[in-house]
């Protein structure tokens, strides 16, 4: 493993009953910089994202063989707790999922459920993360507020810094735009390259303009295996493989 | 069609006003407030107290949900998120059979099983001696019955949360209790008011079932091992006997409109229960 490796993936395989939805899937993600799944529906991108931190445990009828590797750690046989190693990720979804409590409480969710429940040091947490993700301006006269009073854009923004609270080392986003305004969009994808110093973000996507924007290195997924995958510039300037070089004109769905 | 709609939408005001018609009679002579409050049963001297069965109706229906509400809230979280999804598939025909169980049926098993388990087992682990048919025979045979009800309900509440929730609480590190404690409940929380406000309107309701079992004595009940003698067996005992009192009738629809109110007091405050806590979804 390469020192600045964050994420090695070596022969994942995930079945869903005979379905064989991810295929001998081996790559290696770099700390510190935007890794963007990409490729079209229905590729295994989500799924490949949500094996990284074991949300597939959630769906009894996946079977999933293979190892993932967070810093050597395989987290399909972690040392450590599975719930600290999901601590070290946060997760975004394609739509906003805020929590049923208020505003404050979502983005303490984390800090409280790990026992870190000193009142002061909450309120000043939860500041701090909501104007890292530029939401402490919007919200801050009505942190008792529900979570689902805010805008959906608004609500997106709030998952992330509710991620951002635990502390994690990685950002795994699902097509965190698809369900938001370009505005909204914009300011996550701004959030993303200015957050990007600190955290290793993979980012799912099926928008190309996205991935163009925001890639530092590219993982282009079809039908469950790992087309090709490297530094942004190279596989979107340079592709090697046929398949990629359709889909970048638009004709590979 | 419409006029079927209307008559669906008319029904519990007929039914309401028929029933306030007919109890106006007795309102005449004695205040309302008397009629409740009193617990004088002596309908051959003109006096109709309904206290010690309003009292009986609310003992059997809090105990009853208060043995049927955990069981319920648990069975639903191990089904919708621990169990096999086989074993949610054979509940369902489970549940139906259940709540399809005639009341009656009920009443004579809770004679058979839980009035003599109640006077052999139960009472003398509390130093007491009863004969069984008691406020606490109404409350268990009651549990039984809302159940299937009640678990239907939460069981559909809690399958529509939605995984991502799950997912996102997940991946800040929460573990699966925790999640289920801290966002699932409070997710379904609506949901469960309304599914244990149905139970009590059951509850409140049921009168073959209770009226077997419960011992129908018109004092107020001192313990859930005394027997009581709620609203619906009060009437459904009484109503087509003993007409020939004056304002026995009345006395009875009075009672039944009560009954009425009270029920559509339960729904309505789970209503507002509802709306008030559904901002928070």
């Amino acid at each position: 493993m390469q020192p600045d490796t964050k994420i090695e993936v070596k022969n994942l395989n995930l079945f869903i009953g005979k379905q064989h939805i991810l295929k001998n899937v081996n790559v290696s993600i770099p700390s510190n910089k935007i890794t963007v799944i990409m490729g079209p529906s229905g590729c295994g991108k989500t799924t490949l994202l949500k094996s990284l931190n074991r949300l597939t445990d959630l769906y009894p009828e996946m079977k999933v063989t293979g190892m993932i590797l967070i810093d050597g750690e395989d987290v399909f046989h972690p040392i450590e707790d599975i719930t600290l190693i999901r601590q070290k990720m946060g997760l975004l979804s394609q739509r906003p999922y805020p929590l049923p409590m208020n505003i404050q409480k979502n983005v303490a969710y984390g800090l409280r459920i790990s026992g870190r429940k000193r009142h002061r040091g909450i309120e000043k947490r939860v500041e701090r993360y909501l104007k890292m993700v530029g939401l402490w301006d919007e919200v801050k006269d009505r942190l008792k507020d529900p979570a689902s009073d805010l805008s959906i854009g608004q609500q997106q923004r709030l998952c992330l810094a509710r991620g951002l609270a635990v502390d994690p080392q990685i950002i795994l986003a699902d097509e965190p735009t698809s369900a938001l305004d370009p505005l909204s969009s914009q300011i996550i994808e701004q959030k993303f390259m200015e957050l990007k110093d600190h955290y290793t973000i993979v980012v799912v996507t099926h928008i190309l303009r996205q991935a163009k924007r925001i890639a530092d290195n590219i993982i282009f997924m079809y039908l469950g295996e790992v087309i090709e995958q490297g530094p942004a510039e190279e596989v979107l300037n340079n592709p090697k493989e046929e398949k990629t070089k359709a889909y970048l004109k638009g004709g590979l769905y | 069609m419409k006029v079927a709609l209307v008559l669906v939408i008319l029904l519990p005001f007929v039914i309401g006003i028929g029933l306030f018609l007919k109890s106006r009679l007795i309102l005449q002579d004695v205040s309302l407030w008397e009629l409740l409050f009193s617990s004088e049963w002596r309908p051959l001297a003109g006096k109709f107290g309904f206290f010690p069965f309003i009292v009986s109706s609310l003992w059997v229906t809090v105990i009853s949900l208060l043995i049927a509400g955990p069981i319920c809230l648990l069975t639903a979280i191990h089904l919708t998120q621990y169990a096999d999804n086989w074993v949610l598939k054979i509940m369902h025909p489970v549940i139906d059979i259940l709540a399809g169980i005639p009341s009656v049926i009920y009443g004579v098993w809770g004679t058979l099983v839980i009035v003599p388990l109640i006077s052999r087992h139960i009472a003398p682990l509390f130093n007491t001696e009863t004969s069984g048919y008691s406020i606490l025979a109404g409350g268990i045979v009651l549990a039984v019955m809302i159940i299937p009800f009640v678990l239907n309900i939460l069981i559909e509440v809690f399958k529509t949360i939605p995984i991502e929730l799950t997912e996102a609480s997940l991946s800040v590190g929460a573990s699966k209790w925790q999640t289920i404690k801290l966002v699932h409940i409070r997710k379904a929380f609506p949901g469960i008011i309304s599914a244990f406000g149905l139970g009590l309107s059951r509850s409140f309701g049921e009168t073959i079932a209770v009226l077997m079992v419960v011992g129908n004595v018109s004092k107020i009940p001192g313990g859930v091992f005394e027997p009581g003698y709620p609203l619906p067996a009060l009437i459904a005992n009484n109503y087509g006997e003993m007409l020939s009192i004056p304002l026995y009738d009345s006395a009875l629809m009075l009672a039944a409109f009560v009954l009425l109110i009270v029920v559509v007091l339960f729904n309505l405050a789970s209503r507002v229960l509802i709306i008030r806590t559904e901002r928070y979804k």
